[in-house]
């Protein structure tokens, strides 16, 4: 994954969020998001370590996720907005984007919950003499669900080919990490017997690099990997928030949180025209997601159920 | 001809599933050693790469299953306790049930859920003696709850072959039902087809797991007093099987219903509901069920005074024939 390749999946991830932003005000997309900006170096490092048969799980604040792991960003803006020319045929929306064929199961709404069907995931690979590995996206909230602590056991008691990847931003919604975990984060995994690592979060190469060295140790049959990627969510837990203005975060904090730009840094390391280059072209390629998810059609509502059942007597 | 248990049927259904399919494993607490008995020689014949024991950690395990679902496996779930689903009823509901619509029909979750000795199993009070199969008919995971041993045969493997999620209820008053059968005859039995268990003409009497067994004794007694009682088996709780039933209820034009749920909004007040909406009745329908809101006492004979039993029904089959 050369220089450019990383800051194009930075900067998509960065406009396309700030693009989803604009249609929950203006109505086209309902119910909100939970914006990944500030976020982006996690995704597109980690994805960018990954090969087409390794699969993700991925969480409520999933977009980086997936654009970073390859999706049609017309078929995600046209999920988000409920078309049924969406990632999910407009069933599932932005907290559950789902792609199978490029390996990503599902974002899952529930904290925590995508740890253990990752794992199962990958567990299953093994069993079938595939050398895919797993990744499970997760916040630091999700580090006081039980299920994933549970999570966390199995996949080192069976050595199963998963990566954990924790991406503290610093709140569980408002919930700020010093209140929400004793202990460490990193020492929880550790307590498991699992090699956990602190990586930087806002640098999408090391994080490639904290990852590639996690993929060989899952593939080399060494069991799961965790790291903890520091970053810090630059605009709200959920756009709800831009009309509710909840006083959790101060003005300063926020700017020094602000001031490490996984977009910038990584656009730093590429010429000026390059970089004039990339941003262009994504500016079509959103322009083209915009026009066609607007322009897709609306699910019929007789449908409502479609899918419901792969089989039903 | 040979006996075979209610359990008995189980595990060879479990077997002959693992023989067929090898993407089939099975997974729970204590199987390699079979406390249940369910898993009894199945780690011998297949290894413990497809009967894995797990640890206590009912929510990641069940969503493990699901992730191995999503693989493309075909797990089996033991739970030993019926309670546990309440533990990973969000794993259940919330995950498995929902992946195939949240993703526009991507993905397939064939995971079946087997509790092995499900109501009361006689002196394990409150904690232990559940039985929530109405909560999964509620959410619409197609759930079945056998009665008899070739039913929990060919219902587990349809189970197993379903291409979604399945809970399995096993009654722990069932479990050691025997019946005479032919071993090549064992066949898969589809899931949301009912069955009628005794043919009669005065009263349909739905029944529903180890219930079936005495409706079935109530209406022998009840022919010596001249009550044609027809037992109705629906054996799958969802999927109902409504042309079954709606051609018993034809028939007898009344209608009672055992079930081992609480009262309020269980499977009998459904069936009740379905009779209200579609059914003409020459008297109004009677249900047996658990109280509302019951815990079961730990005493014998208050564990006992819960349960639905056999002159609650003969009472209810009078009622509803009262003016005949």
């Amino acid at each position: 994954m050369s220089t450019a390749d990383l800051y194009r999946t930075v900067r998509l991830i960065r406009r396309f969020e700030e693009r989803a932003i604009e249609f929950v005000r203006s109505g086209e997309i309902v119910g909100g998001i939970h914006p990944y900006v500030g976020q982006e170096a996690i995704a597109a490092g980690v994805c960018a370590a990954l090969t087409p048969d390794d699969v993700i799980t991925s969480t409520h604040r999933g977009h980086g996720h997936v654009l970073a792991r390859g999706v049609d960003p017309r078929q995600l803006l046209a999920e988000l907005m409920g078309r049924e020319s969406g990632l999910n045929k407009g069933r599932g929306g932005s907290m559950h984007a789902a792609d199978f064929s490029l390996g990503i199961l599902g974002a899952n709404a529930i904290v925590g919950a995508a740890a253990s069907i990752a794992t199962g995931a990958a567990w299953a690979h093994r069993r079938q003499g595939r050398d895919t590995v797993a990744v499970t996206f997760f916040g630091d909230g999700a580090m006081n669900e039980g299920m994933l602590l549970e999570a966390l056991n199995l996949a080192a008691l069976w050595r199963v080919p998963v990566i954990f990847v924790c991406e503290n931003n610093g709140y569980a919604t408002t919930m700020p990490v010093e209140s929400a975990v004793a202990g460490s984060i990193t020492g929880r995994a550790e307590a498991f017997g699992i090699p956990a690592y602190i990586v930087d979060g806002q640098d999408p190469e090391t994080v490639l690099e904290a990852t590639t060295a996690a993929v060989e140790r899952a593939r080399a049959g060494e069991g799961p990997t965790f790291m903890e990627c520091m970053t810090y969510r630059f605009d709200a837990h959920h756009t709800f928030e831009h009309r509710a203005r909840l006083d959790y975060r101060s003005a300063d904090q926020v700017a020094f949180g602000r001031s490490r730009d996984p977009v910038v840094i990584q656009g730093a390391r590429l010429p000026d025209d390059e970089r004039a280059a990339v941003d262009a072209e994504i500016e079509a390629v959103l322009d083209a997601a915009a026009g066609f998810a607007l322009g897709s059609a609306h699910p019929d509502p007789a449908e409502a159920l479609k899918y419901l059942y792969a089989v039903m007597p | 001809m040979p006996k075979l248990s209610y359990l008995k049927a189980m595990n060879r259904a479990l077997a002959d599933s693992l023989d067929r399919d090898q993407s089939v494993f099975l997974l729970g607490e204590d199987i390699r050693v079979a406390a249940s008995n369910l898993t009894a020689g199945l780690l011998t014949r297949f290894g413990p790469d497809r009967v894995l024991d797990t640890p206590l950690s009912e929510q990641a395990f069940t969503n493990f299953a699901t992730g191995a679902a999503l693989a493309g496996m075909r797990p089996v779930i033991e739970f030993q306790i019926p309670s546990l689903l309440f533990l990973v009823f969000e794993q259940i509901a919330n995950q498995a049930h929902k992946f195939s619509l949240m993703t526009g029909g991507q993905c397939r979750v064939p995971v079946t859920y087997v509790v092995t000795g499900s109501g009361s199993r006689t002196g394990w009070a409150g904690q232990h003696s559940d039985h929530p199969y109405t909560l999964l008919a509620h959410v619409g995971v197609k759930t079945v709850v056998p009665a008899a041993p070739t039913d929990a045969y060919g219902l587990l493997v349809s189970a197993i072959r379903d291409d979604d999620p399945v809970v399995f209820f096993a009654p722990s008053a069932a479990l050691g039902v025997r019946e005479d059968v032919d071993f090549t005859t064992l066949a898969p039995v589809p899931v949301g087809v009912g069955r009628v268990a005794r043919s009669g003409d005065d009263v349909t009497v739905v029944a529903i797991g180890h219930l079936v067994h005495d409706a079935l004794s109530v209406a022998d007694e009840l022919a010596g007093h001249g009550i044609s009682v027809e037992v109705f088996d629906p054996r799958t709780v969802y999927p109902l099987d409504l042309d079954g039933l709606a051609a018993s209820v034809a028939k007898t034009r009344r209608l009672v219903v055992i079930d081992d749920s609480n009262r309020t909004s269980g499977f009998a007040a459904e069936i009740l509901a379905v009779a209200a909406e579609r059914f003409t009745l020459d008297a109004p329908p009677r249900r047996v069920t658990r109280p509302d809101g019951a815990v079961l006492p730990f005493a014998l004979a208050l564990d006992r005074a819960i349960q639905p039993d056999r002159d609650q029904l003969v009472a209810a089959i009078n009622a509803v024939l009262e003016d005949r």
